[in-house]
């Protein structure tokens, strides 16, 4: 309106002032077109996000089967939570998790992407890259039961022990309580591994090769390169990495479902799995929505400096 | 115009209520409910990979053309977190596969049975089978309002390897608890494996079968039933049930179980069992036709008393089906389910199908069976139970998360050494009255 009766009263007095109207109104213009872009994939994550995000923590203040009536309870469900020891315990184990779902897979995932990017390169190397990337592609649910029948007692990994004379160390892997949390971590490397390598392997090749051979000349090694170049050019593909894999790790359901569903004990019982059941099996929306929230919270608390290291421009 | 506007609303007001509610008429009040003769479509939800209650569907169906069935299946542990939203949702179940049903019924989601009880004649059947489907108004099982029937009544004890028991000598099976433990000892010696069990979290620990077992030997069964139910005041952690759970201590430390037990689910469990690993399985007549599958090589008997001549006791439960409260054709369902019990195809195919007793009234025949079968012999320890009124429901059923949260856990834990028979019935009773008191 304003805008309007401007351009009516001084369009010929000023015509730099025109000018500028005009060209607020092309980007005003090419503001709207963005944001009629944006809508459909704005509507989706409003009605699928941020809807629901804002409602579980609305009902994380109530007490609520689902079906009945609500009742305010205020934070007493944030209060259980913290009661709750099984509960507390599922966050350790989800920070234990991190260890195998995200710091391995990144470290390994660096060596063999620098490995690749030296020696494998053509058809070989392409290979390489689809077999570490093939467990992304497969549905995690039938990896999970061929990998309880791989890590059962009498599955494939103790035959291969035994056959190798270390019949002594055999166990029913998924059902131990020492060794379930790292067989189930084994699996998210299998799965997380080839992901990482990938998109390490993808950074590396925009790095200038001027640099290698400035350090070669300089008389660097391998290891040399790897920590003085690759590493830190490669921050922000790491920080990729990290954020995912992390978030992953402490948010981890699927894997830890298929594979073990908490058991044995509460050995490998993860918040994931804690609000499935509190939430579907228990009929308690209000004090799962509660741990949810604070999952939420947990992986915001560590993935943000991450994203923030990663983002600095100076080293 | 307003004037007009306010006659035409009453007008389609008076025609929707002439057209909603129906008209008494004597004739109806008599009338068994039924299925009637005009075209009907049973909106049902039955459970992946138990083929009984497709088997009477399509027997139901063949009997009374008129009816026809939309049947959507699940996994039992979709249906237990799935149910409250069926039941509450748009288009309610006319009939469901029910995993529990204390907090349905208590929401007001089930509908009540009393009336079609009344009509049928349901309340003159055996006490066992219809008071565990009984809800009271404070919550408690076991008495009170009718909310749901079984298609059947299953029947839990004690399968055995006939070939391998008559390696270790056994011809007959054990009389008193002191000789089950006698076989197991000499099993072990054998170099058997004593009991195949599962124990896996996927399925749920299986050593609540042994556990409730021995619960029901020790003592009565019904301060368990009164635990199962949710009396107020019942407790888990009695002095008999913890020699129970210091007897099954026993076994774990005496290697009776597979070792590998807390990786192993239901279904592996069981066909490393049929693939002959393992002189003994606790377990449920739903499995007889996978047993009966290699006819005269399995055998069955109840959990032996602590002395000789005490009565022996077993887990058995309804195959619980219910109606929603908003049911579109709570009538015919009504009518199925007594169908199931009462008509003599239904019963057979229970029987042949199911493995169960089909239930109903006790004057009724019960449906011939092959008599080298597993299932002759369940369905004949069904009777002694019966005689003896000591069934009991499962300790897995006492709240919805108890199997989940407390059992399996620490049933988990006392395998690996980590937990004793006191502390895993205090544990169990600490979760127990943590989810009660939500």
């Amino acid at each position: 309106m304003v805008t309007m009766m401007m351009r009516s009263d001084d369009r010929s007095a000023a015509p730099a002032f025109s000018r500028w109207i005009a060209l607020g109104r092309v980007i005003r213009r090419e503001t709207l077109i963005g944001w009629l872009f944006v809508l459909p994939a704005l509507t989706m994550y409003a009605v699928f996000v941020l809807l629901p995000f804002l409602l579980s923590v609305r009902y994380s203040f109530y007490r609520w089967d689902g079906i009945g009536p609500m009742t305010w309870v205020g934070l007493k469900n944030y209060r259980t939570v913290l009661e709750v020891p099984n509960l507390l315990e599922t966050i350790y184990n989800a920070f234990r998790l991190v260890a195998y779902f995200s710091f391995i897979p990144v470290t390994l995932g660096l060596v063999v992407a620098s490995v690749m990017y030296r020696v494998a390169t053509g058809s070989f190397g392409a290979a390489a890259r689809t077999v570490l990337f093939l467990p992304q592609v497969i549905p995690l649910v039938a990896a999970g039961i061929i990998w309880g029948w791989l890590l059962a007692l009498p599955g494939l990994i103790n035959e291969i022990l035994r056959a190798v004379g270390l019949g002594s160390v055999t166990r029913a892997w998924l059902g131990d309580f020492d060794w379930a949390l790292p067989s189930v971590g084994l699996i998210g490397i299998w799965v997380l591994l080839g992901f990482c390598t990938v998109l390490l392997w993808t950074g590396m090749t925009k790095l200038d090769p001027a640099l290698y051979e400035s350090a070669r000349i300089d008389g660097a090694g391998w290891f040399t390169e790897f920590i003085k170049i690759t590493v830190p050019l490669l921050r922000h593909e790491i920080g990729v990495c990290l954020t995912v894999t992390v978030t992953a790790a402490l948010a981890a359901f699927d894997i830890v479902y298929v594979a073990t569903a908490g058991g044995p004990g509460n050995a490998t019982a993860v918040p994931g799995i804690q609000i499935y059941i509190l939430a579907f099996t228990q009929q308690r929306i209000g004090l799962a929505s509660a741990l949810a929230v604070m999952l939420m919270v947990l992986v915001l608390v560590v993935i943000l400096p991450i994203q923030r290291l990663s983002r600095e421009t100076t080293l | 115009m307003s004037t007009t506007r306010k006659f035409i609303c009453t007008v389609a007001l008076l025609a929707i209520l002439l057209v909603a509610v129906p008209m008494p008429s004597p004739s109806t009040a008599q009338e068994v409910p039924n299925c009637g003769t005009e075209p009907i479509t049973l909106n049902a939800y039955f459970e992946t990979g138990f083929d009984l209650p497709f088997k009477l569907a399509e027997e139901f169906s063949k009997q009374y053309p008129n009816v026809t069935w939309d049947i959507k299946q699940d996994q039992f542990t979709n249906l237990i977190n799935s149910t409250p939203r069926l039941l509450s949702g748009d288009n309610p179940p006319d009939l469901i596969r029910l995993p529990t049903m204390v907090s349905f019924a208590k929401q007001g989601l089930l509908k009540n049975l009393d009336e079609y009880a009344a009509a049928f004649g349901w309340n003159e059947w055996p006490v066992p089978q219809i008071n565990q489907n009984r809800v009271a108004e404070d919550g408690t099982r076991g008495s009170g309002s009718l909310y749901a029937m079984g298609l059947n009544y299953s029947l839990t004890g004690i399968f055995y390897n006939k070939e391998l028991a008559a390696q270790i000598g056994m011809t007959e099976p054990p009389k008193t608890l002191a000789e089950f433990d006698e076989v197991l000892a000499r099993a072990k010696e054998a170099g058997l494996l004593p009991i195949m069990m599962w124990g896996s979290a996927k399925s749920g620990m299986g050593l609540a079968f042994p556990l409730q077992n021995l619960m029901a030997a020790y003592g009565p069964v019904e301060p368990i039933n009164d635990w199962i139910f949710q009396k107020p005041g019942a407790t888990i952690d009695t002095p008999t049930n913890l020699l129970a759970a210091q007897h099954l201590q026993r076994w774990i430390e005496s290697g009776y179980f597979p070792p590998d037990i807390n990786a192993i689910e239901y279904t592996d469990a069981n066909a490393r069992f049929v693939e002959g690993e393992g002189v003994f399985i606790f377990n449920g007549d739903w499995e007889n036709a996978r047993y009966d599958t290699k006819p005269g090589k399995f055998g069955f008997f109840l959990m032996p008393p602590l002395e000789a001549g005490g009565s022996p006791a077993a887990m058995s439960a309804p195959l619980t089906f219910g109606i929603a409260a908003r049911a579109k054709h709570a009538d015919c369902a009504a009518f199925f389910l007594n169908w199931v019990a009462t008509d003599e195809a239904a019963r057979q195919i229970n029987v042949t199908v199911g493995g169960s007793n089909p239930g109903g009234p006790s004057g009724l025949p019960m449906p011939s069976v092959p008599p080298d079968s597993v299932t002759n012999e369940t369905l004949a320890a069904g009777v002694v139970i019966g005689e003896a009124g000591t069934a009991m429901d499962f300790i897995a059923n006492a709240t919805s998360a108890i199997f989940a949260q407390g059992w399996t856990p620490e049933l988990q834990k006392m395998v690996a050494g980590k937990q004793d028979a006191a502390g895993l019935l205090k544990a169990v009773q600490a979760e127990y009255e943590r989810q009660l008191a939500e």
